[in-house]
């Protein structure tokens, strides 16, 4: 396909700019709800005299919310999430890639199968559990919960990965007089860390934008951003600068992290289904 | 693969084994929840067997739930298929505008969806949102976006497809990216048409990876909770009250916690059901894929 003026081409840019702006326009306008000071919310559109107030209320606390420290809750229990999964969840995938072991795909699909549930049916249980073993309201808690979202992407991903390495390279370690042990680590790991840092960030993505286990697990103590941006929408007269650049805010780090492994993202949107 | 047998790769997948464990405890526990009428004010439940799931079969609530959850995932997976591949075909033409563009083709997928649903809502209030104001010149200034059954489940179902469009682009496209290129290029020494070339070669060698991408989105639309949450709560009246937010308004609202299990478990068989159809779907696509190749 090379690329021509033609009048067809100019409509095929015009139509790919028009899905642009509807994709793009959301965010422009948060950011311009958010520099809006509070008695121009609803008296103009376009024109109005930018402040950073909303910020400010937000990162200071206004309204009894405590953005920053659901901030600080989103970064522990995400952080923490995936690097329990990632722990426990290498060695199974590269386990589950090289041997061929009794009860290994069943275990890889269950692992796939809990992408099918409802997140409600393990999170209401949950819910009268945790507070018998009071988990509920703690990072603890979240960490072990967000695994439901962290480990069987972080498994089946990297089990993708290990099976496209050639075993040959660990065999001729292993001639060397390397143990198991040492081929794993210093032969393939090194060689799917591209794999393991992309991953990571996806699954670390995932547990952030999570929004279901937090509303019902947590009240206030590790209450993450994505529920505590809805606490500005309450009330008769509702901030919505205040929600704007709340919004804004709690974006920020998954689209970041987003921009820097757009390469790996097909394989890890489609878990391994499709090859990048 | 010629190593000998050990135990070592049980060793291995332990830690991974008992973690699975500890999240399908809870699994097993809501199931055997349902058996039970626990609630609330039933500390003490009695065995009830399978009562909950006829109760919930027998309610009219769940009858309409559940049309309103399979129109909701029809309507969200149909629309991102379309212009995911719509888009990623424009893509694939590698002008310099999508070569640009590109690049911030996933921002709206890493934004959270629930964030997404608070934008939406902001844009779309009847009297002060700029979607209106935007409208007015169109004679359209007074549209009742979310306060009317039919405006809140397409406004949600808009949010869905803002939101997850990007999804089905980035696998057609890495789709497209690995087709091989000698059929098309004896298509063109034959003289073939656009058309022709999209509908006997692209979209049949495409199928494949569009697919992943519908099953992926079709499953996870039947579960939808975030965006109906914040745009709606399942309102006006019970318009988008999805299966996963009847279940959240049985089991934590109302506390009725065995019953919004007993919800979850029926929407789980449906999904799990579609997925088996649709997985076999792919494979015999697949297969036919591979002929066209």
């Amino acid at each position: 396909m090379t690329y021509r003026k033609s009048l067809l081409g100019w409509l095929a840019d015009a139509a790919l700019i028009l899905y642009f702006v509807f994709a793009l326009f959301p965010i422009a306008w948060m950011v311009i709800l958010s520099l809006k000071p509070t008695n121009q919310l609803f008296s103009t559109y376009f024109s109005f005299s930018p402040t950073l107030d909303g910020y400010r209320a937000v990162l200071g606390g206004s309204e009894g919310v405590p953005f920053v420290r659901f901030f600080i809750n989103s970064l522990v229990v995400s952080v923490g999430a995936v690097a329990l999964s990632l722990v426990v969840g290498l060695p199974a995938a590269y386990a589950s890639a090289r041997y061929r072991f009794k009860g290994s795909d069943n275990l890889m699909f269950t692992l796939l199968s809990f992408r099918f549930a409802p997140e409600l049916t393990v999170i209401i249980p949950l819910f009268v559990l945790y507070q018998k073993l009071g988990l509920f309201d703690t990072y603890v808690g979240m960490v072990w919960v967000l695994q439901l979202v962290t480990l069987p992407l972080i498994v089946w991903i990297m089990r993708s990965y290990f099976a496209d390495l050639t075993p040959e390279l660990e065999q001729a370690a292993l001639l060397d007089g390397y143990t198991r042990k040492q081929a794993f680590f210093r032969v393939a790991l090194p060689l799917v860390k591209p794999g393991i840092a992309a991953v990571s960030l996806l699954a670390f993505i995932f547990a952030w934008n999570n929004f279901v286990f937090p509303l019902i697990l947590t009240s206030s103590e590790a209450q993450t951003v994505t529920v505590g941006a809805l606490s500005f929408l309450g009330g008769d007269r509702p901030k919505y600068n205040l929600t704007a650049a709340a919004a804004l805010v709690s974006v920020v780090p998954p689209l970041l992290l987003a921009l820097t492994i757009q390469r790996y993202l097909v394989r890890g949107l489609s878990f391994g289904a499709v090859k990048s | 693969m010629g190593w000998r047998l050990t135990l070592r790769p049980y060793l291995l997948i332990v830690p991974a084994l008992l973690l699975t464990c500890g999240i399908l405890y809870p699994f097993g526990l809501g199931l055997y929840y349902t058996l039970f009428d626990f609630s609330a004010s039933t500390p003490q439940p009695d065995m009830v067997r399978f009562e909950n799931y006829a109760t919930v079969f027998t309610q009219e609530a769940f009858w309409n739930s559940a049309w309103v959850t399979v129109l909701y995932a029809v309507g969200a997976a149909a629309t991102e298929t379309v212009l995911g591949v719509a888009v990623a075909l424009l893509l694939h033409r590698s002008s310099l505008v999508g070569r640009i563009l590109e690049k911030i083709l996933i921002l709206p997928l890493m934004i959270a969806p629930v964030i997404a649903a608070i934008m939406w809502k902001l844009m779309l209030q009847p009297s002060v949102g700029v979607v209106n104001h935007l409208l007015k010149p169109f004679g359209l200034g007074g549209v009742q976006w979310t306060d009317t059954p039919t405006g809140a489940l397409l406004s949600s179902i808009a949010v869905d497809v803002w939101v997850y469009t990007p999804f089905v682009a980035i696998l057609a496209l890495a789709g497209l990216r690995s087709l091989p290129t000698s059929p098309f290029e004896a298509a063109a020494v034959d003289g073939a048409g656009w058309w022709y070339t999209f509908r006997r070669l692209t979209l049949p060698m495409l199928w494949p990876y569009v697919l992943v991408a519908v099953i992926f989105r079709f499953m996870d639309s039947l579960k939808v909770f975030d965006i109906i949450y914040a745009l709606t709560e399942g309102g006006p009246g019970d318009s988008t009250v999805v299966l996963q937010i009847r279940a959240y308004l049985e089991a934590i609202r109302f506390q009725r916690y065995s019953f919004g299990i007993s919800y979850t478990v029926v929407l789980w068989a449906v999904v799990y059901l579609a997925a088996m159809v649709l997985v076999k779907r792919l494979g015999k696509i697949q297969r036919k894929a591979a002929e066209v190749k």
